[in-house]
């Protein structure tokens, strides 16, 4: 199977994001130019982490009128399953794939550090290899990572099951102060009504290896892969 | 033309900016600054004569890319 890993001007993780595909997955993976209009026959779609179009305006805001948006947003409607990281969970939100917003930081900086998330879902392309309530450790990056959404639409997405994770301490427990940015509901990961697009902050590409800290993150591609091969997921670029 | 756009959060979102610079200020002395909101200001210069017509574009780009309406909001001006 492909991971397709759409490539913006600014996005600094797609490297990640294809090594922990092909190299640690053995999987195949192609990186898409934001300008080109095919997705090179992707199962999966990611859209990674960096600063698309530097970020000016709002994170995201701007990479979303990227003319390869027209065929994720395709690739999304026939169910096909779609990742955002960090900047590609923006892109999404600003896209209205997802619903909601991010804002600054309640700390006002860049936070760069592991976390812990719980998996709240598994029924997602991308957690469907995870064990209920499991508790991943990825690191973050971001600066605009405190999500907001009104709390009509808060209680909307906790009806819909569509928090996919949750920022908690290493025990699993939502505290505030392992709440890291602020995000309301301490969501750290949603998944649209569908649940085959979904978003998260943290970064599990950074996270594939024991060398780099962790290999949690290997759990969310592998959920990927066994969605795609199970054949619960059918929709090819 | 030119048209103003000023974009702000909506007054039930957090703006941990405004916070930060609020806060600065009332260490400066200033404690009659009671809150701070920031946002953004863009102006536009438009190729038309018309301010109706300026107006209808501004608010165009405004809702399509200036402004986020699950957070913000904003106000025109146009000369």
């Amino acid at each position: 199977m492909t991971f397709g890993i759409v490539v913006f001007p600014g996005s600094n993780c797609d490297h990640d994001a294809y090594h922990a595909a092909k190299h640690v997955l053995g999987q195949d993976a192609e990186f898409i130019w934001h300008k080109d209009e095919d997705l090179k026959g992707a199962d999966v779609l990611i859209l990674p982490g960096g600063f698309s179009y530097g970020d000016y305006l709002r994170t995201g805001a701007i990479a979303r009128f990227s003319p390869i948006m027209h065929a994720v947003r395709a690739f999304a409607g026939r169910g096909g399953p779609v990742l955002g990281i960090c900047n590609g969970f923006q892109i999404l939100l600003e896209a209205g794939l997802i619903p909601g917003a991010m804002l600054r930081n309640r700390s006002v900086k860049f936070q760069c550090e592991h976390v812990h998330v719980r998996v709240e879902q598994l029924d997602t392309p991308f957690t469907a290899a995870c064990r209920s309530g499991q508790v991943l450790r990825l690191p973050i990056a971001h600066g605009e990572g405190n999500y907001f959404a009104p709390p009509d639409v808060i209680a909307r997405l906790e009806a819909n099951r569509q928090i996919v994770f949750r920022y908690t301490n290493a025990e699993g427990q939502v505290t505030d102060e392992a709440n890291p940015n602020g995000s309301a509901a301490a969501i750290a990961g949603l998944c649209n009504e569908a649940r085959n697009v979904v978003g998260l902050m943290p970064h599990p590409e950074r996270a594939c290896e024991s060398a780099l800290g962790s290999a949690d993150g290997l759990r969310v591609f592998e959920s990927a892969v066994e969605s795609i091969k199970s054949g619960a997921l059918v929709a090819r670029a | 033309m030119r048209a103003r756009v000023f974009v702000t959060l909506k007054p039930s979102v957090f703006d941990p900016q405004g916070k930060t610079i609020a806060d600065a200020l009332h260490s400066l002395g200033y404690g009659g600054v009671e809150d701070v909101r920031q946002g953004k200001y863009f102006e536009l210069d438009l190729a038309t004569s018309e301010a109706a017509q300026a107006r209808a574009m501004a608010s165009e780009v405004a809702d399509k890319l200036l402004a986020n309406p699950v957070i913000e909001s904003y106000r025109i001006e146009v000369d």
